[in-house]
């Protein structure tokens, strides 16, 4: 508890001393930190692998700018972009979980609908198409714009310790409890009286709904919106890379696998563009993938927390 | 007890004397050209202790998932506590008060001990604090007390079926399906188990179960049911059904197939 209050403070405090660039790297380690904590409670917790956690930050993205578009604030979009994400989280986690899918076949069915949306936001002129949406820069808080980089600094910390927040009170629940167990096996669940659609189904819905914030965020950052960058497969990956590496299921794992991935991702992407290679942070991300997978199965928290403990011990 | 307004649909077995706890009338499944349950009539009164028996491939464990809502049967009915479970869902059954456990046992394996039966214990108790304490309560009676803290992954085949019916017990059930929570284990360790029912039994738990130790169901049951290819060929008190010309022709053939050429 003083460790987590410690590391706040300290997190608040560090854009004194930051360098600009330093700051942007951070925006995007809490930003990823709070997408891959947000698909942690259905991934992680529930255990149904979703890959395709991007649709709802661009449907997010894309709700709070087509409002914006309209004079609605993105404060308010925002969460008009959460809810519309979690409808979907709902449909299609109804789809998946009432017919049985499991595994391979959940995976697939969350990509297709990931490559569904973004075919359609390419092709709809009414969304942008394939060009996307634009965002005329006026600096407003008010409308969810910032001159300087630090504000994006603080949202996406907030963002990060949100997801966090929600997802140590669900731990703490009979929802949580019972999610670690429908992770493990579903007909036992049932068979002790859990009723595993509702609860899988609220997972779902809790966790799009966070990525469908996050949609906002990503629009009013970066000031654009592509299909292919928010509806793609790429941002599916790096949101389910982080808990994977990091400790899926547990609470601090996504925000350490944002902690590795995200400066090696930002590293090896500027040092291997410059000299024209393109895409070789992903060479980074499965050599890394690989080596967990091989060595630390649970993600790295898990393993930093027996080697701590062993030491108190000691 | 109070019955059921419609009694006309009364299975044949039907005894005035004891309330009914489940009634299962007609029930019967397919599985393409295989039938593994057949016409199936019994019942269990409330407090008693039933036994399923027969041979390998006999429908006892199909029966179970039918009763418990795992499968929906072609046709027939399941009755518990006066109320027809037809399109139930099993967790809805077992909030009823109908537990079962499985003959491959089923736990949460990197889940610890107390933490699988805590997902029992929650239904009725969405406090987890209560949950917890129920569930250390259960494993103090099941004698799994000093194990609470491990995954459940590290333990014994004995200590995982005695996790089975820890797990079941902490859903509160009116009615508890035993699913062969006993083969496989030492004379000794059998004994526990049976002590274990007889002891549930004695608090009000209605028991049905399906059992290939005949020592323990000759000593357990009050009244055995018979399958045989899937339909119930006798039953009775444990002495009658053990001396039925039927039932031992079920278990050891018949002459003509003893004669079969190899």
């Amino acid at each position: 508890m003083w460790a987590a209050a410690l590391a706040v403070a300290v997190l608040l405090a560090l854009p004194a001393v930051l360098s600009g660039y330093a700051v942007t790297i951070f925006i995007l380690i809490f930003f990823y930190a709070f997408l891959a904590q947000a698909w942690n409670v259905v991934g992680g917790y529930a255990g149904q692998l979703s890959a395709g956690h991007a649709a709802f930050v661009g449907v997010g993205g894309y709700t709070a700018a087509l409002l914006f578009e309209r004079g609605v604030t993105p404060w308010i979009g925002m969460f008009a972009g959460g809810a519309l994400a979690a409808v979907l989280g709902a449909i299609i986690g109804y789809l998946g979980f009432r017919f049985g899918l499991r595994g391979f076949y959940f995976v697939l069915l969350t990509v297709a609908f990931a490559e569904i949306c973004r075919i359609l936001a390419s092709n709809v002129e009414a969304v942008g198409g394939a060009v996307g949406l634009y965002i005329t820069f006026t600096g407003n808080p008010r409308q969810f714009q910032f001159q300087d980089q630090r504000a994006y600094y603080y949202i996406a910390l907030a963002l990060m310790l949100l997801a966090t927040g929600v997802t140590a009170l669900i731990e703490r629940r009979r929802f949580g409890i019972y999610l670690t167990a429908i992770r493990e096996d579903e007909t036992a669940c049932e068979a002790l009286g859990v009723d595993v659609l509702k609860y899988k189904l609220l997972a779902m819905i809790v966790s799009s709904f966070l990525a469908g914030l996050g949609g906002t965020f990503y629009a009013f950052q970066n000031f654009s919106l592509q299909p292919g960058a928010v509806f793609g497969i790429p941002l599916s990956v790096e949101i389910v890379i982080r808990p994977i590496i990091g400790g899926a299921g547990t609470l601090l794992g996504p925000i350490l696998g944002s902690f590795i991935l995200t400066p090696l991702g930002e590293v090896s992407r500027s040092y291997f563009g410059q000299s024209g290679l393109h895409g070789a942070h992903l060479i980074v991300y499965g050599v890394l993938l690989v080596a967990v997978v091989l060595f630390l199965p649970q993600g790295a928290y898990p393993y930093l927390r027996k080697l701590l403990s062993r030491r108190n011990i000691a | 007890m109070t019955e059921p307004a419609t009694s006309s649909n009364r299975p044949p077995t039907f005894r005035r004397e004891q309330a009914l706890l489940l009634e299962v009338h007609n029930l019967s499944k397919r599985f393409g050209g295989l039938q593994a349950v057949k016409d199936l009539t019994f019942t269990v009164g409330e407090g008693e202790i039933v036994a399923l028996i027969g041979p390998n491939g006999a429908g006892k464990t199909t029966a179970f998932a039918l009763i418990s809502g795992f499968l929906a049967p072609d046709s027939g009915t399941v009755r518990f506590a006066g109320r027809d479970l037809r399109g139930l869902k099993p967790h809805e059954i077992n909030a009823l008060g109908l537990a079962r456990t499985f003959q491959i046992m089923r736990p949460f394996p990197r889940l610890t001990v107390v933490r699988n039966v805590m997902i029992a214990t929650l239904g009725r108790h969405r406090d987890t604090r209560e949950a917890e304490r129920r569930a250390r309560a259960v494993l103090d009676e099941i004698g799994l007390g000093a194990k609470a803290e491990l995954p459940a992954g590290v333990l014994t085949l004995a200590e995982r079926k005695r996790l089975e019916l820890a797990r079941a017990l902490g859903t509160e059930p009116r009615l508890l399906l035993l699913d062969e929570v006993m083969s496989g284990l030492t004379d000794a360790e059998t004994e526990r188990i049976v002590e274990l029912v007889r002891a549930l039994n004695r608090r009000g738990i209605a028991i049905l179960l399906i059992e290939h130790v005949m020592r323990a169901v000759m000593s357990l049951a009050q009244r055995i049911v018979v399958l045989n290819y899937g339909e119930r060929i006798a039953e009775g008190r444990p002495e009658a059904v053990a001396n039925d010309p039927r039932v031992i022709e079920a278990y050891l053939g018949d002459e003509e197939v003893t004669r079969a050429p190899a």
